[in-house]
């Protein structure tokens, strides 16, 4: 006898399994029209391959997996794609999804079945594989993983134990079991093939102990082999993948990891059928055992049913009394989810269809306090401390759930079934996951943004210092040259030289940024202009405060003096700064020039400058000075600058004009003297 | 018909909150008729006069709280509360000091906490030091057990507590009293000279440890604690006592026997360590928790100046209660001890 091992916690809810065991499996029929999720599975949803008013054969690819983690989709049964479009699914959230709809024919003509039968001890592993990948399959107990992507091993991870789940530890559920009851040689004929791809040390069907009948026809229909039926007491959950592992070899899947990691494969005993289906017969996964049951149905059983089945007319089938049922649940009890309208469709994972009465499972009542009292820490199958994790996820504490290893919690609803409180212990779970989930996703996205702004700035800066490089090298060049200059012009008095020499000098000097009076120049010019606009700001409000009578008005006007007193200061030094740096134009266009100019006409004056030219000189410098606000204005207005700064250039501007024609008249004058 | 949208579970197991406190309640059966039987009626007169306290406060503190008082009512906590408090009481207890005792632990201990659940101190036991600490000597004031003198009747029993200035009770030191005085007999002596001692651990005391100690084993039958503080507690006691027996010399602290059916042992064994609310939530956690109080209730017992010890290491333990959890939590499946 095998040893079995325990697992931690565990409940024992009534079991309901009676109900729906009463028959073999029936037929569900082709209902008129069949609504397939493209999505069925975990991972990427299938895309479709075909065109609405195309008709279609059963086992026809309908769509195809477009990624590792997909599968793809076939036509249950012949008729004709009558849409493809967004239904409402059988789905925790209640949201539609893109759906293919098939008006069937009931002819159900099949396309051409091509498997390699028996011959598969041929095919390499990864033609299998691909067999079973292109029939669509994924796992059927419940969580719809594709099959074989769990059966793709590296070449370095040896599968010591194959795990065969027949534990259908859910109340009420009885797919299962009546699969091994009636048909235990499709099973075995599907482990044969799964021994095959993976060649394990052991291979093991685990059923609990409350199905006898289906314990025996294995072991009748695996009698000879090498393949053994461990039984061990029935207890929830141990169907879920990792509490069955314990159960059958001690071992436990560390946390995050694959059963692989501890040399561990399991299935389904319905994924197993799905392979030997397609594998043998090369027929695709287009119909599942399905059990209907609940006090609100009057045929409760098990019907094979085409995949993609309204869940109205299976439930019609089984003589459902709407008016006697409360909510309908897609699985068990415990961990099931309630469907938003009984028109949705039967799924690959659709292991059964519970319309329970209205007093069957009891409603939801209100929560009481907390008392601690442990029970869900007693059956907590992971040995979490469900208590605990409540209080944190009341307090929205994420870190210290997550200390708790909330992650770990594989949401059986243990908790929430034994706590006398009443508290939806798992719901809280679930939420607090998804926020935890959604918060790291945020804190990716801006861990991300982070690094593309600092990868940003670097490369501001790697230019910057490109550009000062640059500039320095440049300004180099010209002292060099000037340097020459004056070496080759040693003694000579030649003022055009001197001052070409000065205005280049001048300009690198500009050009670098680094030129003293001129950033002093433009320092001053920038106090004058904010302090001219606070001036005016404060002005206004002085007025307003005045205008309303305010208390205010003393400081105000006080405020305003003061701003005047700085302006005419600031602008004083302006203008002082301005006579003293040179008699030239403020801002040349090119000072270089510009200086040769003047010193040409310096000399052509014979140094001595009337009062025209003065005149003209300082009308030319206005000029160009307003020319330079009028540009700076433009680009403040370009750049969206503040209003203040705005406004102030404005006046800067209007009194410039104002200037310039001043000086017009004053050349004028001069000219006419 | 429109369906129920609800997440999972769906199914919900039979147990439930109000149905745990009443079993605490039927429980204390038990010891509340042992003690009726040793002492009078004086301890029905305090529990009944408890319960009301008790339900008013209740009721008071929730509609301060703007609760719903009739559900919350019903969870029967208060009457546990007041229960536990009420038979830790001395008989014929004035009514004040009993209603002193219950506000405090309803209002004070329970509800400016936040009400059940939330509360970090037992409130039945910080209702009961309360009063230890505040009035003395009327806490101290044990009726002497039935075989020891006249017990008072049941009207006399009402005098004693609605109007205490009419009755004139007699007191009688407890044999933990006596134990904790006694300087120079050796303990085969002071048994035989001092009727109080009964067989093993006081007369009357030896059964409503008893009577408790099969209330107790009840719960434990009927799940409604683990055994694992309780027997923590009880074993580190044993341990104790039997290191410091001393072979029963003058300067003994007392057998194992004696501490283990003496004053309030077996009561807060099973009704004030497993209290769920202030223990430590862990198996491993329970049994630290559980031993660390058997440990202060012999240091206490026999070192301190109280003359019985369980109320004093329950709220102490209380304390660290958070502090252990956090050290005793148990190895999640798939994780590495430790992690």
């Amino acid at each position: 006898m095998r040893k079995i091992f325990d697992f931690h916690g565990g409940i024992h809810p009534p079991e309901n399994k009676h109900q729906s065991l009463q028959g073999s499996i029936r037929d569900a029929g082709i209902p008129p029209e069949l609504v397939l999720p493209l999505s069925q599975h975990i991972g990427t949803p299938a895309s479709p391959v075909v065109a609405v008013g195309e008709r279609v054969l059963a086992g026809q690819l309908i769509a195809e997996a477009p990624g590792f983690v997909s599968v793809p989709l076939h036509a249950p049964t012949s008729g004709t794609v009558a849409a493809i479009e967004d239904r409402l699914i059988a789905h925790p959230s209640g949201l539609p999804a893109p759906c293919i709809v098939i008006a069937t024919d009931g002819l159900d003509e099949w396309v051409e079945q091509r498997a390699p039968g028996t011959g598969y001890r041929e095919l390499a592993p990864g033609d299998l594989l691909a067999l079973i990948r292109n029939a669509g399959i994924a796992g059927m107990g419940g969580a719809g993983f594709p099959t074989a992507v769990k059966l793709a091993t590296r070449p370095d991870s040896k599968v010591q134990t194959l795990i065969i789940n027949g534990t259908e530890c859910e109340p009420y559920i009885t797919a299962d079991d009546i699969l091994m009851r009636e048909r235990p040689g499709r099973i075995i004929e599907g482990v044969n093939i799964l021994r095959h791809l993976l060649s394990p040390s052991e291979t093991l069907i685990g059923v609990e102990d409350n199905k006898p009948q289906a314990i025996a026809a294995l072991r009748a229909a695996a009698a000879g082999s090498s393949i053994e039926i461990v039984t061990f007491p029935t207890k929830y959950p141990s169907g879920g993948e990792k509490q069955l592992i314990e159960i059958l070899t001690g071992r436990q899947v560390p946390s995050g990891g694959l059963p692989l990691d501890v040399g561990v494969i399991c299935q389904n005993v319905g994924s197993v059928v799905a392979i030997q289906d397609a594998v043998l017969f090369g027929r695709p996964l287009v119909s599942r055992i399905t059990t209907v049951t609940g006090e609100a149905v009057d045929k409760p059983g098990n019907y094979e049913v085409l995949l993609g089945t309204p869940m109205s007319y299976l439930l019609t089938q089984a003589g459902y009394q709407p008016d006697r049922a409360q909510r309908l649940i897609m699985g068990g009890p415990m961990m099931g989810f309630t469907v938003p309208d009984a028109n949705v469709p039967i799924v690959k994972t659709s292991n059964c269809l519970l319309a329970p009465g209205l007093t069957e499972l009891s409603a939801p009542t209100p929560a009481q306090a907390c008392i601690r009292c442990g029970m869900c820490a007693q059956v907590c199958p992971a040995s979490l401390l469900p208590q605990q994790m409540f209080w944190f996820a009341q307090g929205k504490e994420y870190e210290k759930l997550e200390q708790q290893n909330l992650f770990d919690c594989i949401e059986c609803g243990a908790c929430s079934w034994a706590c006398p409180s009443n508290i939806p212990l798992v719901q809280y779970y679930r939420a607090s996951k998804a926020e935890i989930l959604q918060l790291r996703r945020e804190h990716t996205r801006a861990e991300q943004s982070r690094l593309r702004f600092e990868a940003r700035q670097e490369r501001m800066e790697r230019e910057e210092a490109a550009r000062t490089a640059k500039r320095a090298a440049r300004k180099q060049a010209a002292e060099q040259r000037a340097q020459a200059a004056a070496a080759g012009g040693a003694g000579d008095e030649d003022p055009i030289q001197a001052a070409i020499d000065r205005a280049k000098a001048k300009k690198a000097a500009q050009q670098a940024g680094t030129g003293g009076t001129t950033s002093e120049r433009e320092k001053l010019e920038k106090t004058v202009l904010t302090t001219r606009a606070r001036l005016e700001t404060a002005t206004a409000k002085l007025q307003q405060a005045q205008a309303e009578g305010s208390d205010l008005a003393d400081a105000l006007q006080l405020g305003v003096d003061k701003t005047r007193a700085k302006l005419e200061t600031a602008e004083q030094a302006l203008q002082a700064l301005l006579e003293s740096d040179s008699p030239a134009p403020v801002t040349p266009a090119d000072p270089a020039a510009a200086a040769i100019a003047r010193a040409q006409a310096a000399r052509d004056a014979g140094a001595t400058s009337s009062p025209a030219d003065k005149a003209r000189s300082q009308l030319e410098g206005l000029e160009q000075r307003l020319e330079k606000t009028r540009d700076r204005l433009a680009a403040s207005r370009n750049n969206g600058d503040e209003d203040k700064i705005v406004e102030a250039l404005e006046s800067t501007v209007v009194r410039l004009e104002e200037k310039v024609s001043a000086a017009r008249e004053d050349l004028k004058a001069a000219g006419d003297t | 018909m429109a369906l129920l949208r609800v997440t999972s579970p769906h199914a919900h197991g039979p147990a439930s909150t109000p149905r745990v406190m009443q079993k605490v309640l039927l429980a204390t059966v038990p010891g509340i008729i042992a003690l009726t039987h040793f002492f009078g009626f004086g301890i029905l007169v305090n529990l009944v006069w408890a319960c009301i306290v008790a339900l008013a406060c209740e009721a008071l503190a929730l509609a301060l709280r703007r609760r719903p008082i009739g559900f919350y009512l019903r969870d029967c906590s208060a009457l546990v509360t007041a229960t536990l408090l009420a038979v830790a009481l001395p008989p014929y207890s004035p009514w004040w000091l009993i209603a002193v005792g219950v506000a405090c632990a309803i209002l004070l201990a329970k509800h400016l906490y936040g009400g059940l659940g939330y509360n970090p101190f037992n409130p039945a036991m910080a209702g009961y030091v309360i009063l230890l600490i505040s009035f003395p000597v009327q806490m101290t004031a044990w009726a002497p057990p039935r075989g020891l003198g006249q017990l008072p009747g049941f009207m006399e029993a009402l005098q004693a507590c609605f109007w205490p200035p009419g009755y004139d009770g007699v007191t009688m030191a407890t044999p933990l009293d006596l134990m904790k005085q006694n300087t120079g007999l050796l303990m085969t002596d002071l048994y035989a000279q001092t009727p109080q001692f009964g067989r093993w651990a006081g007369l009357g005391w030896e059964w409503v440890n008893i009577a408790f100690l099969a209330g107790g084993a009840w719960l434990l039958y009927q799940r409604i604690f683990t055994w694992h503080a309780p027997l923590a507690m009880l074993a580190s006691l044993t341990l104790f006592a039997a290191i410091f027996y001393d072979g029963g010399s003058s300067a003994s602290g007392g057998s194992p026997l004696f501490h283990l059916l003496s004053g309030a042992t077996m009561f807060g064994a099973f009704f004030i360590v497993t209290d769920p609310v202030t223990s430590a939530v862990s198996v491993r956690g329970r049994l630290v928790y559980g031993a660390m109080i058997g440990a202060l209730v012999y240091i206490i017992r026999v070192r301190g100046n109280y003359p019985d010890a369980v109320a004093f290491a329950v709220l102490i333990m209380n304390f660290a209660a958070p502090f252990i959890d956090n050290y005793t939590r148990p190895r999640t499946y798939g994780h590495k001890a430790g992690g």
